[in-house]
């Protein structure tokens, strides 16, 4: 079932959690709405389900107007954060809920719901833990009787809060797939909240990117991947390091330090956002940049090793991320505390005045601006 | 099996003590033990000593006079019925409680406590001028044909009024401390608001509420300064237990009188132990059975 949200806001007290906002989602589509805390994603949320209601706008389930609708007049399905699993009940029961509280005349006989729960609970491959109580699950297999219980009404829309925020990470990557894998298989519209860009980019077919109550951006993983349009989303998506220049004879300086602007580049001052993986490393500066940067830390992640560096003689905010292959790593011998040079290959212009980022390509010494999606 | 003890025993002797704030359990537990002796225990055995020395013929002939058993009758069916009663209202104080901010709430969150601080016998007092015939309520009530003050409904009133801050003040926290989620978890899966209260809030308060029941009860069953200036002390209409027990200490007769109160005594604890051991076997499931 597709959703409409137009103009929802909403504010507790003197706090503005949404300012007017608008999301189209399409039926079988699966969204992620990825921000940091307090940006209003978990409001949002709770406002589909009909959990919160929106001071404006109007909210349509396919061509059903459901923004004065009540909770249990919306039929979603709703997987809290802390599971929220009824404690008292077995796991059994706690599936049942759903088709336990239909009115009489709508409600599946006994033997039916019970078939219907072994079901789900084969489906979420629990079968042998029916007659548990919560307490006695572990969080991925408790976050997996959520869904089941969620999805007992078979409901066209699935609303998840941060699904998988208090897992481990190997349960996470697992549940992560077989999320999407029951998503695909059984075609509900699923929407879900988390502050992990990771599991945004790997999960949804489009992400939203909020922030401060705002939508900041729209976009298929890849393309927010490729050319996030603002600051925010830039800092968000992470693994960028930041050089703040001013423009003198074609360089952006910052007190030593300094970088050549590629061609076609506009003479101006500004931020400059560069990637973790998108550098040269060098013993000596190059022509193009003179970089220099301490090793604080070295870390080998899976196929690449990070290096975390300070700068020497000019100013940056954050201490700078830098990604090497093992090979690059193997070849120079970096040890902590030694000076080193990068050199960036691409990264993203910000002038002051800018909203929008210029995309720089020193390899192929070509600028050119990147759309707005 | 006593090697391995052993050897589990070596081994815990060698591993550096972990400290804790509180002094060790030798200490804490012997001051205990004392303290709950000194107060509890020495009593209540003085209490059995005594009726031990008039024979079991004796004791059993007392225990089971025509007026005393009158009185087992009243107190126990006035404190069944305050208790219940305390059981509903105690709820529905509690939910207003934790549920609803409303000018006043602190000082009726106080108020609730009051029985507890005033002398029983101020109590007693205070609501049997309330509910005499030409008192504020009797008033009204004795328009309406109703009689309390000087009935057995009287003693109903007097227990329920001392005994229920037990009930809100043990389901009170259990409210507090409930998740807002699992309620919305059964709205959103289509529960009717009484569907929710039922089948998701009320089995999570029911230990606690019969807990408080059960505290509320028992304390009725002893309760004696606010009774008996509401009760009109009538033989075998509405004498309570503990004033039988008076009656056998203002005649001198000490034995009488332990024998009355044992009985009190093994029917509070019956209770007592009873509902916590039914409490733990509930609580069990909903915190995790090994």
């Amino acid at each position: 079932m597709s959703i409409l949200i137009e103009n929802i806001s909403k504010h507790f007290g003197h706090f503005q959690a949404l300012s007017p906002l608008s999301l189209d989602i399409n039926e079988g589509e699966m969204i992620g709405l990825l921000g940091p805390s307090g940006s209003g994603k978990t409001t949002l949320l709770r406002i589909i389900a009909g959990l919160e209601g929106a001071d404006t706008g109007h909210i349509q389930f396919g061509d059903r107007d459901v923004t004065n609708l009540h909770v249990r007049d919306r039929r979603v399905g709703f997987v809290f954060q802390n599971y929220a699993l009824f404690r008292h009940m077995t796991v059994a029961d706690n599936v049942a809920f759903g088709l336990a509280v239909l009115p009489r005349k709508e409600r599946p006989s006994p033997t039916e719901i019970k078939n219907r729960v072994m079901h789900l609970l084969e489906m979420v491959q629990l079968e042998h833990l029916a007659s548990r109580f919560p307490s006695q699950l572990s969080g991925g297999q408790k976050q997996r009787i959520a869904l089941a219980r969620a999805l007992a009404t078979q409901p066209e829309v699935l609303l998840l809060d941060e699904p998988f925020g208090a897992l481990d990470a190997k349960v996470r990557k697992e549940l992560r797939r077989w999320l999407r894998g029951l998503h695909d298989e059984l075609g509900f519209t699923s929407v879900f909240v988390t502050h992990d860009q990771e599991e945004a980019l790997e999960l949804s077919d489009r992400v939203v990117v909020m922030s401060n109550g705002h939508i900041e951006q729209i976009d298929q993983p890849g393309a927010l991947y490729a050319s996030p349009n603002s600051r925010f989303v830039f800092d968000f998506l992470g693994n960028a390091n930041v050089f703040e220049g001013k423009v003198e004879n074609n360089k952006w300086h910052n007190q030593q330090a300094s970088i050549v602007l590629p061609n076609g580049a506009e003479q101006k001052d500004g931020q400059l956002y560069i990637r973790s993986h998108e550098f040269f490393v060098s013993k000596e500066p190059t022509a193009q940049a003179n970089l220099p940067l301490r090793v604080i830390a070295i870390n080998p992640i899976g196929a690449e090793v990070r290096l975390e560096l300070t700068p020497i003689d000019w100013q940056s905010n954050d201490v700078w991320e830098i990604d090497l292959p093992h090979k690059a790593f193997d070849k120079n011998c970096f040890e902590k505390g030694q000076t080193l040079y990068v050199t960036p290959k691409a990264g993203y212009f910000f002038a002051h005045d800018a909203q929008q980022p210029v995309l720089l390509n020193w390899e192929t010494e070509k600028a050119k601006t990147t759309e707005k999606a | 099996m006593g090697k391995y003890m052993a050897t589990h025993l070596s081994a815990a002797e060698t591993r550096p003590r972990h400290k804790r704030v509180l002094p060790g359990l030798s200490l804490s537990l012997g001051t205990s033990l004392l303290f709950i002796s000194l107060i509890l225990l020495l009593p209540m055995s003085g209490l059995v000593m005594q009726s031990v020395d008039m024979g079991w013929d004796r004791y059993w002939q007392v225990i089971s006079d025509e007026r005393v058993v009158a009185s087992y009758k009243v107190t126990l069916w006035a404190a069944l019925i305050a208790s219940v009663f305390n059981g509903f209202f105690g709820l529905l104080l509690a939910w207003v409680l934790v549920r609803y901010e409303f000018p006043g709430r602190r000082i009726l969150d106080a108020l609730v406590d009051l029985p507890f601080a005033l002398p029983t016998a101020v109590a007693g007092i205070t609501l049997a001028t309330l509910y005499a015939q030409n008192g504020w309520y009797g008033e009204i009530l004795e328009s309406l044909g109703l009689k309390v003050a000087y009935t057995p409904w009287g003693i109903v009133l007097a227990m329920a009024f001392t005994s229920i801050p037990f009930v809100v003040r043990t389901v009170q926290p259990v409210l507090e401390e409930l998740s807002p989620e699992e309620e919305e978890a059964g709205m959103t899966l289509g529960a009717s608001d009484w569907s929710v209260f039922r089948r998701v809030i009320f089995p999570a308060l029911w230990p606690a509420l019969m807990t408080g029941i059960a505290l509320s009860f028992t304390r009725s069953l002893g309760e004696f300064g606010a009774v008996i200036f509401i009760a009109g002390n009538m033989p075998y209409v509405s004498e309570i237990t503990s004033l039988m027990i008076f009656v056998s200490l203002q005649e001198f007769d000490f034995p009488a009188a332990s024998a009355i109160a044992s009985v009190v005594l093994m029917a509070s604890l019956v209770l007592l132990f009873a509902i916590n051991i039914w409490q733990a076997r509930y609580l069990r499931r909903l915190h995790g059975r090994s």
